[in-house]
């Protein structure tokens, strides 16, 4: 115990007095938000090897649904923090609540979806609390021997991994790439605790003003949940090429995925990007056309369970990540593709 | 008005390399860049002062002395001071320690209306320290920019979400964090360049230089910290390369998905 | 002794690279092909001074350095060689010698809107029957009051047809030889002057090639450019300077290149391994970092000799001579690396051979920097 105090670190506490695993439950509009199922799935797997309950935090204005839904996904408590100010989600009002409740309940660990969101809160908070933050975490495991949190990221473009621990400050907090982990199952028996509490906002702690909410200017693109991705590539040689990507896709009911290089190059929006610096994917398969397969792509795509490529080159790194193959033009092979698909019953 | 932007010299991850035996980076021969989204965060800024007057641009990078280099880019892009933040009580520090390195130097400048990060850096990814450098200050945030007008001493700005954006409205002073669709970064014009390396236009402050308290620096101020690394495990699929027509491959294609009950 | 780039010198070079990098080599495939001249290119290079990198400030230029004006040049040639020859004719071959012979009114009125890049210039010597022999020139100037008339045909003109000045060479006294020659600031517009044919290439294709017209094309007499009879001089002392861009656009096409292939022969492989481990392959790739090692030392050696007022006549020569061969070996070596693939116009090193043949005969063919560099050599 002495040992753990005598610290020299600033900002340092008695890592004793935290115990605790919490996910923060994000919500926008009244809709939880799928990051916070997987939150709930993988702050489960946590809290059991620790042997702690795992909470659920709660912000909003007029959700309990919300809050009973957590529990049926297998949260043991909820602190559900309700207040008009909170309806939307703005960085000083989140901010505050939640390190409010921090201090006062000391967690060990704190969750939060790496969305644009969490991106905006977590470093905001990490920076009033004095703790550490380990950004967009794709692993999490826990080191029984010393307790503590190894939270594995992706950095350098996805060429590296580093594994990241915060010894002396607590809660050890991290956000989560969202689609990486296995969503909580829903169960209807399940019972909780729901701590509903008015957290102490006034107007004045909101310094910034929400005006207006837009949405579906960006194709809503779920490339996180589809059960298959087509995805087009530099080989696709112009923008029309998605033509075509997306005609296959619709033949598979499945969603179309885009490598950075077609993003970049203005021929398809940025959400359908699968990648390192766009979304994570794990589909029952995926389909890339004219990708050639950089290390940033693959880092996006390769724990899918199965992965066909479509491309000219045959030395193109995708056929060494790939259960098949095909080496040709894709304009000669999708449409014999989708043809052979329409003489079976898909 | 005063605007600081801050900005971070990266190497360029499209040319880094990884030793894949210890698992580190070959910085070797990896040309060193300003960091992409910082370089929207500048541009505008020199937008702004374009659109307004009595503007002031002052760059801010903390790194090594070769990050003078970064720093004199943005002199050459139009930025009127700049600022290199180099000290070995800096090394080591994690987002929480850089941008409390950051704020301390913001705070010894003052007299600020507007600070423009980039949303993160792309050796780090962690668009962090935008938001923690606010915290120090105190002052409020807007981060995932997109669109920015300046209306007396407020900003509106759209803020890019999954799908979709949030028109926010803020008070000066007052951080914003930069995405790429801000705007298109511009080159620095060449006439700049010898501007830029005219005498001593970089101004070098250390630790001491801005008060700062040396338990919150660097390996020592950082709550984090890397336990490993490691390159990223590699798939490896079934590998199998089908041969025949175009008409041939997508037939066999069809029954292999087939066996595996994806059609 | 110091080989090092200065920092302005380094920085240029990669603000030229990543210029190049977004703006240039996307499109240089497709410029290539359509014949198109790259004017939004040009339009984005002078906003950023890179039309007038070595001419001084006061007159519209970036104040710069010829090594950081070869380090242009080179740059933007990495990836299309029509836009590079665009920068260089422009710079080497219509700026300078406005900076260098021009009066102060010329310069305000022509040499500060060619540096800005609000004018683009051409040069033109060569007639039909007068290339290498240049003193042989047809077109005669004659002064009829405060004017000059200009009649006669210039061939092979690099910007021609998208230029807003040009730098035309004619006879005014045939008596005196090369003594005769004068040199004139001819603007586009001037009455009695027409583009005539433009060249379908082989290679710079989009770049303009073209002929000018002249038919009692009126010069105002205040256009003469240096004095009467120094024509044949003022020409010979620019083509020194255009051969040191030239030599940068050479450079840059193999070093271009190089890097294409490089890239290729890691990727590629054939009998299960890269390309890149195949000694023969290796031997090629040794030799032509060499070679091109060899140029850009002599590129920059002779823009350094001119950034500091030294001889740079023979060195431009001999950087030129060089560096064009270089270009056209190494282009032919690289195709060659790449195989069936390197044939195709899928990959840009069709392309660059074809640009790299130029390269030894324009400003002066291989044969006239022998001549040029004997003539020194052996005086």
């Amino acid at each position: 115990m002495e040992e753990k105090t005598k610290n020299l670190k600033a900002g340092a506490v008695n890592v004793d007095e935290y115990r605790g695993v919490w996910i923060f439950a994000e919500q926008r509009q009244g809709q939880l938000l799928n990051v916070a199922l997987e939150l709930l799935g993988e702050g489960r797997k946590i809290a059991n090897t620790l042997g702690l309950p795992l909470t659920a935090i709660l912000l909003g204005h007029e959700v309990d649904e919300i809050a009973d839904k957590l529990i049926k996904y297998g949260v043991d408590k909820v602190y559900y923090g309700d207040h008009k100010l909170l309806d939307i989600y703005n960085t000083d009002g989140y901010t505050k609540a939640i390190c409010d409740l921090i201090n006062r309940e000391k967690p060990e660990i704190m969750l939060i979806g790496a969305t644009t969101i969490g991106r905006d809160l977590g470093p905001r908070i990490s920076s009033r609390i004095h703790t550490g933050l380990t950004a967009d975490c794709t692993k999490l495991d826990i080191d029984m021997d010393n307790r503590r949190l190894m939270q594995t990221r992706p950095a350098f473009g996805g060429n590296l991994m580093a594994t990241i621990i915060c010894p002396n400050h607590r809660p050890q907090m991290a956000t989560v790439r969202p689609g990486v982990m296995e969503k909580s199952k829903y169960d209807k028996n399940r019972a909780g605790k729901i701590i509903k509490f008015t957290p102490e906002l006034e107007e004045k702690d909101i310094r910034t003003k929400v005006l207006e909410i837009v949405k579906g200017t960006k194709a809503q693109v779920q490339l996180e949940d589809a059960k298959v991705i087509v995805s087009g590539g530099r080989g696709l040689g112009s923008p029309e090429g998605f033509k075509l990507i997306e005609s296959l896709a619709d033949k598979f009911n499945a969603v179309v995925g885009a490598s950075r290089a077609t993003v970049d190059a203005g021929w398809i929006e940025q959400g359908h990007q699968v990648g390192q610096t766009g979304k994570t994917v794990r589909p029952s398969l995926y389909i890339a056309c004219g990708i050639s397969g950089a290390i940033q792509h693959l880092a996006g795509m390769q724990e899918s369970k199965v992965i066909v490529a479509i491309n000219k080159d045959p030395d193109a790194p995708i056929f060494k990540i790939a259960d098949y193959g095909i080496v040709g033009d894709l304009y000669e092979v999708i449409p014999e593709f989708m043809e052979a698909l329409d003489g079976i019953d898909v | 008005m005063n605007i600081i932007v801050c900005l971070k010299q990266v190497p360029d991850t499209n040319e880094v390399r990884i030793d894949p035996v210890r698992g580190t980076l070959i910085r070797d021969g990896v040309p060193s860049i300003i960091n992409p989204d910082d370089k929207n965060a500048l541009e505008e800024a020199l937008k702004i002062k374009e659109e307004n007057e009595d503007i002031k641009v002052t760059v801010l990078s903390m790194g090594p002395p070769q990050a003078d280099m970064a720093l004199r880019e943005a002199l050459a892009m139009g930025a009127d001071e700049a600022i290199l933040l180099s000290d070995r009580a800096f090394s080591g520090s994690d987002t929480w320690a850089t941008s409390k390195a950051l704020a301390t130097a913001i705070d010894h400048i003052g007299n600020y209306s507007i600070i423009l990060c980039g949303r993160q850096a792309i050796d780090g990814d962690t668009a962090q320290v935008g938001p923690q450098i606010a915290e120090h200050l105190g002052i409020p945030q807007i981060t995932y920019v997109e669109e920015l007008e300046i209306i007396g001493d407020k900003v509106v700005a759209k803020r890019a979400i999954e799908d979709g954006y949030y028109v926010i409205e803020g008070k000066m002073p007052i951080l914003l964090t930069a995405i790429k669709e801000l705007n298109e970064p511009r080159y620095p014009s060449i006439r700049g360049v010898y501007k830029a390396h005219e005498g001593n236009r970089v101004k070098n402050w250390s630790a001491q230089d801005i008060k700062a308290d040396l338990s919150n620096l660097g390996l020592k101020g950082s709550p984090t910290q890397v336990n490993k690394s490691f390159t990223p495990p590699g798939r490896s699929g079934e590998g199998e390369i089908l041969s025949g027509s175009p008409k041939e491959k997508a037939g066999q294609l069809v029954l292999k998905l087939k066996g595996k009950y994806l059609i | 002794m110091d080989f090092n780039l200065t920092k302005e010198q380094q920085m240029i070079r990669r603000i030229m690279r990543d210029f190049t990098e977004k703006e240039v080599k996307p499109i240089a495939a497709d410029i290539d092909k359509t014949e198109e001249f790259p004017r939004k290119t040009v339009e984005k290079m002078s906003s950023h001074d890179m039309m007038g990198i070595s001419i001084p400030i006061e007159y519209g230029g970036a104040g710069g350095d010829e090594v950081a004006y070869a380090i242009a040049v080179e740059e933007i040639s990495r990836a299309c060689g029509a836009t590079g020859v665009i920068l260089s004719a422009h710079t080497s071959l219509a700026c300078w010698p406005i900076w260098k012979y021009g009066t102060e009114e010329q310069k305000q009125r022509y040499l500060v809107p060619l540096a800005k890049g609000t004018y683009l210039g051409a040069y033109g010597l060569t007639e039909p029957g007068a290339g290498t022999d240049a003193a042989g020139q047809q077109t005669t100037a004659v002064l009829n009051g405060d004017k000059y008339i200009l009649n006669g045909t210039k061939i092979f003109i690099t910007n021609g047809g998208q230029s807003d000045i040009y730098i035309i060479f004619a006879m005014t006294d045939r008596s005196k030889g090369t003594r005769g020659i004068s040199a004139f600031i001819v603007e586009k517009d001037s009455p009695g002057f027409s583009i005539g044919k433009i060249e379908e290439k082989m290679g710079i294709r989009a770049s303009s090639t073209a002929e000018l017209i002249f038919q009692d094309c009126i010069v105002p007499r205040e256009n003469l450019l240096g004095k009467e009879g120094e024509g044949f001089k003022i020409a010979m002392t620019t083509l020194d300077g255009g051969r040191i861009g030239i030599a940068a656009q050479a450079l840059g096409i193999a070093s271009g290149a190089l890097d294409e292939t490089i890239k290729y022969v890691k990727e590629r492989e054939q009998f299960g391994r890269p390309l890149s481990k195949f000694q023969g392959l290796q031997w090629i790739i040794a030799d032509m970092a060499t070679e091109i090692e060899a140029a850009r030392l002599l590129v920059y050696k002779a823009a350094y000799n001119k950034t500091n007022n030294l001889p740079y006549g023979k060195e431009a020569a001999m950087a030129k001579l060089f560096a064009s061969q270089c270009a056209m070996d190494v282009t032919t070596k690289c195709l060659q690396l790449f195989g069936g693939y390197g044939y195709t116009k899928d990959y840009p090193m069709e392309r660059m051979m074809r640009d790299a043949k130029i390269t030894e005969i324009y400003e002066g063919t291989s044969q006239v920097q022998q001549m040029v560099i004997s003539a020194a050599v052996l005086k």
